[in-house]
This record gives C-alpha cells, structure tokens and sequence, in this order.
C-alpha cells in the first residue's frame, strides 16, 4: 500500500509538470487558435537562463523566480515583435513561425551552453517526510503544491480580475472587444507572456528529474500535447486533469506491469487518450461553443 | 458645433468602395436615424466611424478625428457600438458581457450603480445575469448588446439593425425600451436599421443613404409623411 500511493504521489508531481506545460499550451491555443510548438524550446531557453544565474552564484529559488519573470517578459516580446504579424492570418503560416521559433531557438541553445547534459540542482530539499505513515519525497510534494498555487492564481487572474476578463473575451471575439474599449493586441501580448512563464516553471521543475541539456523539452511538450488534447485544448482545467491522467497512468503502468516497464510506458496514456477522444473528441472538459441563433 | 461631424467620408473594403463621400452630423442629444437599403452602406458608416474599415474623410466627434484612430481607441473617447449581429460573448455569463461593456471606465462603484439601473431598463437580463450570454433568446440577446453598450456611459450610442432576426413584437418591446432611455438619459443616438417604421418613430432626423450616398435627409416626421420619398426609399 505504502509503495502504491508513493507511485500515484509521484506521478500527480510528474504530471503536474506536464499540466504546466500543458497551460501554455492552452493558452496560447484559447487566444490564437494555434498550437505552439515553440513552446516547449522556450521553455527549454528559460531553464538555461536559470541554469546560468545558478552557475553565476544565485540561489537555485531566486535563479527560478527571476527566470520566471524574465521569461514573462521575453514572451510578450516575441508576441509583440514576431507572431503580431502573422496574426488574424492563415493559421497554418502562424504554425509554421512557430516551428521555425522552434528550430532556432534549439539551435540558439547549442550555439550558447553547448550539446553536453548538465546537472540542474533541484528548488526543493532531497528528503522525504511521512504523511499517515507513508513515506514520501519533498520534491514531488513541492511540485504539486507549486502547480495547485499556480492554478489558483490563473483562476482568480481570468475570473475575478477585470484585465482577466478581457484576456478571457479578446480570446472569444476580438472585434466585439475592441468595440468595448479593450486592447486586444496587448491582452494577446500577456497571454504570450503568462505562457512563457509557465514554460519555464516547467522546465525548472523537471530539469533537476532529468538532465538539462537542448532537448530537455522534447518529451515533456509531447506529454503536455496529449495532456491538453485529452483535457480538450481550449480548458485550463481539462489541461490539469489531463497532466494529472497522463503522469498517474504512466507511472503506475511502468512499476506494477511487468513487460512495460520504462520503455513501453508512454503507450498506457497514449492508449487511454486514443479511447477517450473516440468517444468525446473535444476532449473531457473541451467544449463545442453552443449558442442560440 | 455638432457632436459628430462627419464630412466627405469614403470607406472601402479592399478595391470594393462603399461610402463615396458622405456629409452628416449628429448634435448632443439627437437621435439620428441612417436609413435606405440592403448594400447601401448603412453599416460601413458606423465602421467607418469605428476604425474597423479602412477610412478616408473627415469624421470628428467632439472636435477630435476618429478617422485612423483604432477602435479601442474610439470606445475609449465615449462612443459605443452595438454591431450587426450583436457581438455579445456567449460562453460569458450575462453580467460578464456587462462588465465588459465598462471595461475602461475607472469609476467602480458608479459601474456598480449602472449594472443595477441597466438591469432595471432590461429586467429579463436581470433574472438570467449569471446564465450565458449564448443561452438567451435573440431578443434577449439584443437587449444584452445594447445594455453593455450603455454600461460604457456613453456619449454616442451607435445601434446597428438592433431589429434584425427579431419577431415584430420583440422588436417592437425594443424599441420601446430604447425610447424610455433616451428620454431618461438624453442619449445621443445613431441608428441604422432597415425598418424604416421603428426608426423614424424614434429618431428626431434621418438621412437616406443610397449607393454610398446620402439620397436625402430630413426631419423623421417629414420623412414619415412623405408618400413619394416612402415609396421610393423606405418600402413602407
């Protein structure tokens, strides 16, 4: 019993990275209707960052924090200074900007820290602590609670503040919000932003669990995508459960079946998304606008 | 000075032009109606006057250009817009297309106020404020547009075909509402709309417009009572 929870604890932290992921993801899908695969070498690019203030002396949390920010920051740029000219185009020359931002920024990387594996120090302490008799680690207690404070900030940010609402309605209808005064142009800009920012916090979390090196990213985005297309791209909450689904099933699958075991693991959620979107194929929490005429 | 002033206004989408110059104003107060039909442009003035379609000519409202300013913008100076097919949010609750519709203003608890006077000019809105805006009927739809619009406190209440795909008789309630709240706030109105009846009934002057030109304006009850201009414009 004990080893079953530690198992299920541990994929909830694991899929809690792929859910942040996952966010950006949405979030830029719910805004501009487009996937971006830049995402996750974004992402990869922020941990560098925090790598680099690590190396240069600064605490590993203050290294993450200041990431964070700058990542933000560097989001928006790249929504105000490249994607804002595709936008309201073909969404498929918006998808393939992307891909080039995601060529470049890879090869960006390479060019700057090299192709070598790097050890990244993890934000949380390498110990274990004992709830209800079970032992269980630091880390992926502190990546679940790091998640479920995140979410709830983004739900009191799109549902009880005023600039939330507007991110929420230019991402329905922009012309509608225009016509009421809001300024769509930069309420994409933050959604960039927030999602750079998420990108980052996943790759600082899952970088101490793997190694850090361009491709970091690789896996995680292709999780966080199943993540998203089994929640249903254009839910927050869908993004969450699907991380949590994906992280739990793949974790479980690996340690109690025996032929599966490390390598064949990643085919248990693929299995369950491929039977879920047969059935519902907006995703569990996706929706079909449905509207009177 | 007129509150808008609009002189030599050509509008275009791509190479197809719409508005070949056209002349009007709107004084603090008036009730403006555009009338004329199908494809003569009525629409493209209150874009036009929106920055949503590309604009050359004169247009000034309170003694500054709209004319390349952006839309945001516009809304910002005081100028609300309900466009053709309404443009509410449906998967946002009624009272969140409400607050959208005060999105700029600063003055909390004055929005507050208006919410609850909003809801008393529309109380259907009231009794479903937290259902979504998708799940309302037409009617009640249109009365969800045009209550945002008001939310913003507006100097210039722009209304286009607020009676299209409505039944008669809901059109007909609209309409009434319409004219109790420009009575209470004397709105200055400008209303483009095909059903010439409901109009010039709430309008204090109209402009015919016609192939991009303004065929003739006058008083909305010398319009009305005028059998040859009736016939030949306005199908009634």
């Amino acid at each position: 019993m004990e080893r079953f929870v530690q198992v299920v604890v541990d994929g909830i932290a694991t899929g809690s990275i792929y859910a942040a992921m996952a966010l950006a993801l949405v979030l830029i899908f719910r805004s501009t209707g487009i996937v971006n695969f830049a995402q996750g070498e974004m992402a990869m690019f922020s941990t560098f960052v925090a790598w680099g203030l690590y190396e240069a002396g600064v605490p590993i949390g203050l290294a993450a924090l200041t990431t964070l920010g700058l990542s933000f920051i560097v989001g928006m740029a790249i929504e105000r200074a490249l994607i804002r000219h595709f936008e309201g185009g073909e969404p498929l020359t918006l998808v393939i900007v992307t891909l080039g931002m995601f060529i470049l920024l890879n090869s960006l990387a390479g060019w700057i820290w090299g192709f070598e594996n790097r050890g990244f120090p993890s934000l949380f302490a390498d110990e274990t602590v004992t709830l209800g008799g079970v032992r269980l680690s630091v880390e992926s207690l502190g990546i679940v609670a790091v998640l479920l404070v995140v979410v709830g900030l983004l739900f009191l940010l799109f549902q009880r503040t005023k600039i939330g609402l507007a991110m929420r309605a230019a991402a329905l209808n922009p012309e509608s919000s225009a016509l009421v005064g809001v300024r769509v142009g930069t309420m994409l800009m933050l959604g960039w932003g927030l999602a750079a920012a998420l990108g980052a916090l996943a790759g600082v979390l899952v970088a101490p669990r793997l190694f850090l090196d361009v491709n970091l990213m690789g896996s995680v985005l292709i999780y966080a995508f199943a993540a998203a297309a089994l929640g249903g791209f254009d839910s927050a909450l869908g993004a969450v459960v699907g991380g949590w689904v994906i992280g739990v099933s793949e974790t479980l699958a690996g340690t109690y079946v025996d032929f599966i075991g490390a390598d064949l693991k990643i085919l248990v959620p693929l299995a369950i998304i491929f039977v879920v979107l047969l059935v519902r194929p907006t995703g569990l929490f996706g929706s079909r606008e449905v509207a009177r005429a | 000075m007129s509150l808008l002033e609009v002189e030599q206004l050509h509008a275009a989408y791509g190479p197809v032009r719409v508005l070949e110059g056209i002349d009007f104003s709107v004084e603090q107060g008036q009730k403006v109606a555009m009338l004329g039909p199908n494809g003569a442009g009525k629409t493209t003035v209150l874009r036009a006057l929106s920055g949503m379609v590309h604009t050359r000519g004169r247009a000034e409202f309170d003694g500054r250009t709209l004319v390349g300013r952006s839309t945001a913008d516009i809304a910002r100076r005081g100028v609300a817009h309900v466009p053709e097919g309404r443009g509410t949010f449906p998967t946002l609750s009624v009272e969140e297309n409400l607050r959208l519709g005060a999105y700029v203003r600063r003055d909390g608890d004055a929005v507050r106020a208006d919410l609850e006077r909003v809801y008393g000019w529309f109380p259907r809105l009231s009794e479903r404020r937290s259902q979504s805006a998708g799940s309302l009927s037409g009617g009640e739809q249109q009365m969800l547009a045009v209550a945002r619009a008001l939310m913003l406190r507006p100097r210039l209440l722009m209304l286009d075909e607020p009676s299209l795909g409505l039944a008669p008789i809901v059109a007909k309630e609209l309409f009434g509402v319409l004219r109790k709240i420009c009575a209470d706030e004397g709105m200055t109105v400008l209303l483009v709309e095909q059903n010439a009846g409901l109009a010039l009934d709430l309008a204090d002057h109209a402009y015919v417009l016609e192939s991009g030109r303004i065929a003739l304006s006058g008083e909305a009850d010398q319009i009305k009572d005028d059998d040859k201009v009736r016939r030949s414009y306005l199908g009634l």
